[in-house]
């Protein structure tokens, strides 16, 4: 309860801006339900003039309707102005917490994005953020209203008859509790309904989704049966929470009829005695519908409103939570980077609990290449995070041209890198974007020299659009070697004195195989250049391989001291032609 | 929507009494305001308490009758759809599993999952909705016109123009919202595309220090999303006032008009106050209507959506008669007849020309880059595809003369994607062979290299593996599909690039054990590393769907110049001409 104030006072604040839109839209909304309960009294009246054969004064009906007219008029402007008011506050609210959202994701720490599920950031972005608008825009639209709604209709009622005003006071709360005794009780059908349904899911996705391997291995019969066991539960349980949620609508339906059938009766009763007149009587008819509806609504409205509050403490709490490391005032900006790297006594890990890195030292001189080798999962993807300040270091220091990389501006350090991850990136948009990416200014030319450098030329022309194509999301109409030829072309147009390159381990075909390391090799000229390698030649040239294992180094010189040494690198280069 | 009304056959009764019901339970709203105007007629007006208190139990027995009729159609209702959603799930579950391979890349394994789950369901709540209101909405609308007329003939048609008028706007409005909101839709899906792209290259928008460019992109996307909203915002706030304005602009016609008809005794008040309860009761059935509409559009597109999938039907038959033929020794294992396949919808063939011979027991490397047809080759053994041109025999008879279950059964496949089942380790391996024993489990397990770390686990082989296998490491899941493949002794064994997230040493130790323990087995392995296949009894080279050389190491080294390519770009001179020698 307490965060859920902590909530409302976030999303006030937010509303803030649009204060006085707020107040445009609270004053329309008090007009027009003010006009909307006039209304009946109105219409009341007018049937009281129509008294019988003879007896009807038209220029009072005239003068009456008139008024009427005005009224109808007045209320339709104020209820269009209120929507349109809610609809800006909504959405203009909307895409400010959107963007807060979208900005925080820019700065969040890597040590972040890695450990949540993608989809989960994503549906706090896009899902939660709808919600809320949606929650906001309904709490907007029908909550007020519908409590001033709710409140005038009393007054009003009381005004006209006391007694009969209590009768529909009495009874209108039997269809909340109605309402709320069913939701209770439909509650753990729709739960049992819903984990069916999951269940069902999970079976379908594994089934269908693999539907390739299911059939290779004869198993449709087994997982129809398996399907069927499934659908005959959702069957029986579907049927429970659909029809005891169905059964909300008429019971309501039916207490409305009872408040009608009580206001009926007792008005009529005292219509009898001349305690009021029989427009009264209608026009309190027309009340006692009115004043139902809203109380009908508020429990749905209510949820709505708990849900969007829900779903906007998750978007703040995404929008507050810790960002990278900032810059310290004094960081020095680099120029003129000559690559010289050293590794003090360094030590990392991801999960306190699991040590990794620990007191590792290194020296690495302007121009030489790095090759890190080992098993997967062994830690060799840590070092690019490290140097390229994705994470910060638990102990130790990198130095950077003798510079510590934690006093430098991590604009100005990832500037003096040229990285290439084996997971390609690109983005929707035309192949000669994605080459300027990151440098926006850069003319045709340089781009066509870029890609040539990478020996992405060649393909790209044969592309139906050449440089304009546009590349589908996460390049889908490109293979994964072009993919990868483009990301070494964009690094290729403005080449750093320091690259990571990080090979792919399979599927790229021979040919784009033997381009992309004629790429490399010319990037690396004269680049203190750190490899994950995976390819022996790559290895074999490098002037120091790490050779890394459950997050240690635990063999570090070139290719021939290494294999003098028999060790575990030498197991694991042997290994490959074992018979 | 309309072919999928046969899955209502076994539920002809619910779906007859559902609406029934529902249109008995709008019979008796509409008596209501008739009942009301004589009390006020006849009670008010003689001042006849008995009267007023006998009609008033005629309003609440009314109530009463109107919740036990909705009750019921609402029951029937849900049955009805209910059992209609059952039914259609089963069928559409058993019409995807006879699907080949080809009709599944065609729709694609994420889409028929949608078409099972939430397409079904929303077809499902669209069924029962239609049962529940289709009917009773419009019955209300025609229902209040025609008791208007039996009140004042005159004053009726006041309601004959409002209802279309009514209508209009709301149609109307629904209208021209609709494109409007779709393009809001698009405009959605643009920031999350936008969003999803931000965090899958975080590193790269890093490195190239783009962010402040990401944040602009996604504002000015923001921005046109807002606009899109505003501006259906502004057109779907008339709908409340202008049908507010046209049902009370038709009552104010209505007094006006029922003065002229009061003051010369036609109509009396009670009946003015009934009229007025009509007009209302048609404002909220239409706008009831409108909503059901947009929920019904919504199913009617699941409901295409689903008959497009019962549409494709498999292009594979497979012979019901059992093929009854002795496997001579002396046949070919797997023999390859100028051989064409093309892809569906695909112009270049995948594979063309492919002919070549394997004998009982030989070991078959395939090699060739990203896209050369070595996946597809293999996959036509176990007629996951039929070429278009040629034949593919299996132990001297063509693949389509035997049934389906019995060639695949003689197969253990290995795919390049290890997939893996929710349920224990043993119930995975038993996908290769049911009734497999566990010491025929670790057998498998054994060669596929698999053993030690199924034993390590506390609970060994009744270990639960999650969906998809997420619970052990790559290399783990493709060693226990091999073992899957194993158990079943097959007779011919196709690994596909299976040992891909191997390690050079596993990778090593698990071809040695193969080649040593299944003398008699038949074994195809398709992979990108020379390393792997450089033993191999038979290198097939593949180069853009055609073979490109057959034969052993030594052989291609000097006959075929695709080979030498690949070997020299993965293993260095001495290393090629190491294996030339021994």
């Amino acid at each position: 309860m307490k965060k859920n104030k902590g909530t409302v006072g976030k999303v006030l604040k937010l509303i803030g801006p649009y204060k006085y839109l707020l107040l445009l839209s609270l004053v329309f909304a008090m007009i027009s339900v003010a006009l909307t309960l006039y209304a009946p009294i109105l219409i009341g009246d007018g049937v009281d003039v129509l008294i019988g054969k003879g007896q009807v004064n038209f220029p009072e009906v005239f003068a009456i309707l008139k008024k009427l007219a005005v009224v109808i008029v007045l209320t339709c402007v104020a209820q269009w102005l209120m929507n349109l008011c809610n609809n800006r506050i909504t959405y203009r609210v909307v895409k400010d917490v959107r963007i807060k959202a979208f900005a925080r994701l820019q700065v969040l720490p890597l040590k972040y994005v890695d450990s949540h599920p993608q989809g989960e950031t994503i549906s706090r972005i896009i899902t939660d953020v709808e919600q809320f608008s949606d929650g906001l825009l309904m709490g907007f639209s029908q909550f007020f209203t519908g409590i001033v709604t709710i409140l005038g209709t009393l007054v009003f009622m009381l005004g006209i008859h006391v007694q009969i005003a209590l009768v529909v006071i009495l009874i209108t709360p039997v269809s909340l509790f109605v309402a709320s005794f069913i939701a209770k009780r439909t509650y753990t059908m729709f739960q049992k309904q819903s984990e069916t349904r999951a269940e069902m899911t999970s079976l379908v996705e594994e089934m269908i989704g693999n539907q390739k391997t299911v059939q290779a291995f004869g198993y449709g019969e087994e997982a129809l049966k398996r399907f069927d066991a499934i659908n005959r539960n959702l069957q029986t349980c579907s049927l429970k929470a659909i029809f005891f949620s169905s059964i909300t609508n008429p019971s309501t339906r039916f207490v409305n009829g009872l408040v009608y059938a009580g206001v009926g009766i007792t008005g009529a009763v005292f219509a009898m005695r001349g305690a009021i007149s029989v427009g009264q009587l209608s026009c309190f008819l027309t009340y006692a519908n009115q004043y139902t509806k809203p109380f009908n609504e508020i429990s749905s409205v209510i949820t709505e409103l708990q849900n969007a509050l829900a779903c906007a403490r998750r978007v703040f709490d995404f929008i507050e939570e810790e960002t990278e490391t900032v810059d310290q005032k004094d960081a020095v900006v680099l120029s003129q980077v000559q690559g010289e790297v050293k590794l003090v006594d360094v030590s990392f890990s991801y999960q306190p609990e699991v040590p990794l890195l620990e007191h590792l030292n290194l020296t690495v001189k302007p121009g030489q290449k790095i090759a890190i080798v080992g098993p997967t999962g062994c830690g060799k993807t840590t070092l690019i995070n490290l140097l390229m300040r994705f994470y910060d270091l638990d102990g130790g220091q990198i130095l950077l041209d003798g510079n510590a990389v934690s006093k430098v501006t991590k604009d100005s350090l990832r500037a003096s890198f040229g990285m290439v991850l084996q997971e390609t990136w690109l983005k929707s948009g035309s192949i000669a974007e994605n080459i300027a990416y990151g440098n926006p200014g850069a003319t045709r030319e340089e781009v066509i020299a870029a890609a040539k450098a990478a020996h992405a030329h060649g393909f790209i022309k044969r592309m139906p659009e050449g440089y304009d194509t546009v590349i589908t999301e996460d390049g889908g109409n490109l293979s994964q070697g072009q993919k990868q030829l483009l990301c070494i072309a964009r690094v290729m147009l403005k080449l750093p004195p320091m690259l990571i390159l990080d090979e792919a381990t399979s599927s790229i075909d021979t040919r784009t195989e033997i381009q992309i390391q004629k790429a490399f090799q010319k990037m690396m000229q004269g680049r203190t250049s750190f490899i994950v390698a995976h390819r022996l030649s790559t290895i074999r040239e490098a002037d120091v391989i790490l050779v890394m294992k459950d997050g240690n180094i635990i063999e570090q010189g070139d290719h021939k001291t290494l294999l003098a040494r028999n060790g575990f690198y030498a197991e694991l280069y042997q290994s490959q032609f074992a018979e | 929507m309309f072919q999928l009304i046969p899955y209502l056959k076994g539920y002809k009764k619910e779906s007859v009494i559902g609406p029934l019901f529902k249109l008995l339970e709008a019979c008796f709203e509409l008596i209501v305001p008739l009942v009301m105007a004589k009390i006020i007629d006849v009670g008010i007006e003689n001042r006849d308490m008995p009267y007023i208190l006998k009609m008033g139990g005629v309003l609440i027995l009314l109530g009463v009758i109107g919740l036990a009729c909705s009750l019921t159609a609402q029951y029937f209702a849900a049955k009805a759809a209910v059992g209609f959603g059952t039914e259609l799930r089963h069928d559409l579950f058993r019409h995807i599993s006879t699907l080949s391979y080809q009709e599944i890349d065609q729709v694609g394994s994420a889409t028929l999952v949608t078409r099972m789950t939430s397409d079904i369901n929303q077809v499902q709540s669209g069924v029962n909705l239609v049962l529940r209101l289709f009917l009773r909405s419009p019955f209300i609308v025609v229902g209040a016109v025609v008791m208007a007329f039996t009140v004042n003939f005159r004053l009726a048609w006041i309601f004959v123009v409002a209802v279309p008028l009514l209508s209009i706007v709301i149609y109307g409005i629904m209208m021209i919202t609709i494109p409007i909101y779709k393009k809001v839709q698009k405009g959605l899906d643009q920031i999350l595309l936008t969003t999803r792209e931000n965090l899958a290259g975080i590193r790269v928008i890093r490195a190239f220090r783009t962010q402040k460019e990401e944040q602009k992109a996604f504002e000015k996307e923001s921005h046109t999303l807002m606009q899109d909203q505003l501006r259906v915002g502004w057109i779907s706030a008339l709908m409340n006032p202008l049908t507010y304005l046209i049902v009370n602009g038709a009552i104010i016609v209505l007094v006006w008009a029922g003065a002229f008809e009061v003051n010369t005794g036609k109509v009396s008040q009670g009946e003015m106050i009934a009229l007025v309860s009509y007009m209302t009761q048609i404002l909220i059935a239409l706008v009831a209507l409108a909503n059901l509409i947009v929920s019904f559009t919504k199913a009617l597109a699941s409901a295409g959506r689903i008959n497009e999938v019962f549409a494709i039907c498999t292009t594979m038959e497979s012979p019901k008669s059992r093929m009854e033929k002795v496997s001579d020794k002396k046949c070919e294992a797997v023999l390859f007849d100028h051989v064409q396949f093309r892809y569906h919808g695909s112009k270049e063939p995948a594979l063309s020309d492919v002919t070549f011979s394997v004998s009982k027991g030989e070991t078959v490397g395939i090699i060739g880059g990203t896209g050369s047809g070595k996946s597809t080759l293999v996959n036509l053994i176990p007629r996951f595809y039929d070429a278009s041109e040629g034949r593919v025999l299996f132990d001297g008879a063509d693949v389509k003369a035997y049934p389906m279950e019995k060639l695949r059964g003689k197969i253990g496949i290995v795919p390049q994607k290890a997939t893996l089942f929710r349920g224990t380790i043993r119930a995975n391996i038993q996908w290769g062979k049911q009734d497999a024993t566990d010491e025929k489990i670790y057998e498998a397990l054994e060669i596929a290299q698999a053993k030690e770390f199924v034993q390590e686990k506390p609970k060994a082989l009744d270990t639960m593996i999650s969906q998809g296998g997420k619970n052990l490491s790559g290399g783990q899941r493709q060693r226990l599909t091999i073992a899957r493949a194993l158990v079943r002794k097959p007779e011919v064994l196709i690994l596909d690039d299976s040992a891909s997230a191997l390690d050079f040493a596993t990778d090593a130790k698990l071809r040695k054990a193969i080649a040593e323990r299944t003398k008699d087995m038949t074994v195809f392995l398709v992979s990108q590393r020379a390393a792997s296949i450089l033993h191999a009894d038979k290198i097939i080279v593949m180069d853009d769907g055609m073979v490109a050389g057959i034969g052993t190491h030594q052989q291609l080294l000097k006959t075929c110049e695709v080979y030498r390519e690949i070997c020299y770009s993965q293993l260095s001179k001495e290393e090629v001409e190491q294996y030339e020698k021994e």
